[in-house]
């Protein structure tokens, strides 16, 4: 077999390998060269008028200012020439000149003497005629992102997220009293906690890729950022898992370890969380009552109830420090004063879309990784009790999501 | 090539941010506007404009930093005012006049707004058509050229027989209803009745051949003539450039806030006759009001006798007036359409009475003291 593959040996097999993988970039970059140098042989002259696609990114109001910053979502440039608000025109400036090139953006400063509590329509008109329309559903400051607004998200990450999810720990004691055979309603519970928390980041994921420039990819980011995050968790797994069995360290395959995994699972979500919280609020969409706040706390309290189920699964042998819980708590809450922080400062969809597809993906590996603990004696994944669990799960986090709605 | 662009754009900012200065002083200020006088005031604006966004919005206005290039367009609303077409006349054995033109149809590319292309259909290059002129009882001929990629006609309001009227389907056999493209027709009648009336094109899909630009104003004059006055023609019109049905600029002769950039010019007490077509499509009214004053309204221009002295008269499509007025104050007044909606979307422009840069708070008082229950000036 050897002796036949010598004989048969090809001129380029001297040739190291790194360079026959070059060869074809090569011929590719100098296809495209020759294509682009001819001007695209054979296609003609492009048919119709330009396409002009422009999604309007964001929108920010300060006193007789409308600022819009628009991102050219289609393949043609588009050159921006008179803006009106609720139909009139208006005098504007643009930072980055008045023509957006392919994937290029431009933040419109229109002056205007809009009004707290009002509605506005703006039809940008394009050198061509064209319009791009934006909605101001209700008009109302945007706040100024400085160190009082940074502090202000940081305490609202500390109120949805560290403080609810750490009181949801302080159901551990209980957790490790209760029987064995409860063990696997409880991992069943946070499975479908998790499960639920999964779908809803998905869907608002996906409406929010519905805001963003197709060209970035839109929906498929959800998808994209589910995949890059579910697969580097695994890796991370196998990782650690190899290194556990070599040296036996503190990360073991049992209940510490999988508490972990749910506190980065459900760490992931809470960026995404924080994120739309974050640029409600800085959009005005949201009013933060104590109503809101409150509701988040009951809503993420099963979150933290969830990161403490698995730690029952060792039984009374590994014990976990204080530190160990509080650390789990921060990285299942702290990501939500992130997520807060950029939501309000640097609001993107397409940013955003990518971030609730990585809090899927994260859960999902979770679910993976809890659903083998949710097996009774007999092997059965799904038994009365687990069932009930998952139920238990989704309900809890639907009804308490009531209190949430954003 | 960039920096180019933004000492224009810097400019141009200069003059049009000058609105921007509240109460009286603006009166005086807006001499900036058009003629770029008054740039050291106009220039402590820009900064205050730039960081006062309230102060900024004095009335709707296109953005800075760019207007519509007339030359290009091939016509400019100052010049289309006061640009009545006479036609070339000859007189019959029988002593009667023969009024003759020729209108050719183009399509041409018109910014419509700074910065703002529009695929124009016009009658001779321009958006109204030429304001064709005569005066009643003459013999009548347009010769109509259509140079367009598509079909049209020239359909005009007044009496003739119905293969002169310029609609589709009537005459095709003798040459007339539709005109395509390359061919040509002559329209041949007689100028009656007197009074102001319109022509446009009649091809189907109406709205879509009209809104293109195709129409124009039609006066014929009374035999016995009208009094000497400064004439104008103002043709409302507008503009769907996404072609949803729906207007995206208003104006009065096409170009929107043209006459705030460039206002009206006027004398004071000179009689002001305007004659005003309303060819808007999409919208079923459109209005006209001036400031500070009122005008006599002669409703299609067909009795010598006005039926109202007022300051705004409402037209539907296809609707005209004509309207006289004197202005007894120098200063600048606002018109506009009452439709707030138009007038924020382009239509809206200024009349300027006698020099407004020699108006000081001074004059304007004593003009008012001039007037018999005018301030003090009245008793002392």
């Amino acid at each position: 077999m050897e002796a036949a593959a010598k004989a048969g040996r090809a001129p380029g097999d001297r040739l190291p390998a790194w360079a026959l993988g070059l060869v074809p970039l090569a011929l590719i970059a100098a296809a495209i060269g020759a294509f682009a140098l001819l001007g695209g042989p054979g296609l003609g002259e492009r048919t119709g008028p330009p396409v002009e696609e422009v999604a309007v990114e964001r929108t920010v109001l300060r006193p007789g200012e409308i600022e819009l910053t628009l991102r050219n979502d289609g393949p043609d440039p588009v050159e921006v020439a008179q803006v009106a608000v609720n139909d009139a025109y208006a005098p504007f400036s643009a930072s980055d000149g008045r023509e957006i090139g392919r994937l290029g953006s431009t933040t419109l400063r229109i002056q205007y003497p809009w009004v707290e509590g009002e509605a506005y329509e703006i039809f940008v008109l394009t050198s061509s005629g064209g319009t791009i329309d934006a909605a101001i559903p209700v008009a109302t400051e945007t706040p100024e992102a400085d160190l009082g607004f940074y502090g202000l998200m940081a305490l609202l990450g500390i109120y949805v997220g560290v403080i609810p999810v750490s009181l949801g720990m302080l159901w551990l004691p209980f957790v490790r009293r209760v029987g064995e055979r409860w063990i696997a309603a409880l991992i069943a519970f946070t499975v479908g906690l998790l499960a639920f928390l999964g779908i809803d980041a998905a869907l608002e994921g996906l409406e929010i890729a519905g805001e963003a420039p197709a060209a970035f990819g839109g929906s498929a980011l959800v998808f994209a950022g589910a995949l890059i995050a579910y697969l580097l968790l695994a890796a991370v797994d196998a990782y650690l898992s190899r290194r556990s069995e070599a040296s036996r360290g503190a990360l073991g395959r049992g209940g510490l370890y999988l508490g972990l995994l749910v506190a980065i699972g459900i760490g992931l979500h809470n960026l995404g969380e924080g994120l739309a919280i974050g640029s409600a609020y800085a959009t005005g969409a949201l009013a933060l009552g104590a109503f809101l706040v409150v509701g988040f706390a009951i809503h993420n309290t099963t979150e933290g109830l969830a990161i403490v189920a698995p730690l029952r699964e060792d039984g009374a042998a590994t014990a976990p420090g204080l530190g160990y819980l509080a650390g789990l708590g921060l990285i299942a809450g702290a990501p939500a004063i992130l997520g807060a922080w950029i939501g309000a400062a640097a609001f993107d969809p397409s940013l955003a879309a990518l971030l609730f597809g990585v809090g899927v993906g994260a859960i999902a590996r979770v679910i993976v990784q809890l659903a083998p603990a949710m097996r009774d004696g007999d092997g059965r994944l799904l038994h009365p009790l687990s069932v009930a669990g998952l139920i238990a799960g989704i309900v809890a986090l639907y009804v308490t999501g009531l209190l949430v709605s954003v | 090539m960039s920096d180019n662009r933004i000492s224009r754009r810097k400019l141009l900012g200069v003059a049009a941010t000058v609105p921007a200065a509240a109460g009286l002083n603006s009166l005086f200020s807006r001499g900036g506007i058009g003629d770029g006088a008054a740039p050291a005031q106009a220039n402590g604006n820009v900064a205050s404009a730039g960081q006062h966004g309230h102060d900024a919005f004095a009335h709707a206005t296109f953005a800075a930093g760019r207007s519509v290039d007339h030359r290009r367009n091939g016509f400019n609303p100052t010049e289309l005012l006061r640009d009545f077409d006479y036609g070339r006349t000859r007189r019959l054995a029988s002593g009667r006049v023969v009024r003759e033109w020729e209108i050719v149809a183009h399509d041409r590319e018109i910014e419509v707004a700074p910065g703002v292309r529009y695929e124009a259909w016009t009658y001779n290059g321009r958006v109204p058509g030429p304001t064709l002129r005569a005066r009643e009882g003459e013999r009548l001929r347009i010769r109509f050229v259509n140079g367009s990629e598509h079909p049209h006609t020239m359909h005009f309001h007044g009496i003739h027989p119905s293969l002169m009227d310029g609609v589709p389907g009537i005459g095709e056999r003798l040459g007339a209803g539709q005109i395509a493209p390359g061919e040509a027709f002559t329209y041949e009648f007689e100028a009656e009745p007197f009074g102001l009336h319109l022509y446009h094109c009649h091809v189907a899909p109406l709205a879509s051949h009209i809104s293109r630009g195709l129409y124009g104003a039609f006066v014929i004059d009374p035999k016995q003539g009208r009094p000497e006055a400064d004439e104008m023609v103002m043709v409302m019109n507008g503009f769907d450039t996404n072609f949803d049905l729906s207007n995206e600029v208003y104006a009065v002769n096409s170009i929107g806030f043209h006459y705030v950039n460039e206002p009206v010019m006027v004398r004071r007490d000179d009689l002001v006759r305007i004659y005003l077509v309303n060819v808007l499509e999409f919208d079923p009214l459109n209005s006209f009001h001036v400031h500070a004053n009122f005008f006599q309204h002669y409703p299609t221009g067909t009795s010598l006798q006005p039926n109202e002295l007022t300051d705004t008269v409402i037209q539907g499509q296809g609707q005209r007036a004509i309207l006289e007025l004197k202005f007894p104050f120098d200063g600048d007044y606002m018109f506009h359409a009452h439709v707030s909606e138009f007038a924020e979307l382009g239509w809206t422009g200024f009349f300027r009475v006698g020099d407004p840069s020699a108006l000081t708070p001074a004059a304007a008082a004593a003009a008012y003291c001039k007037l018999p229950w005018g301030g003090n000036g009245g008793r002392a």
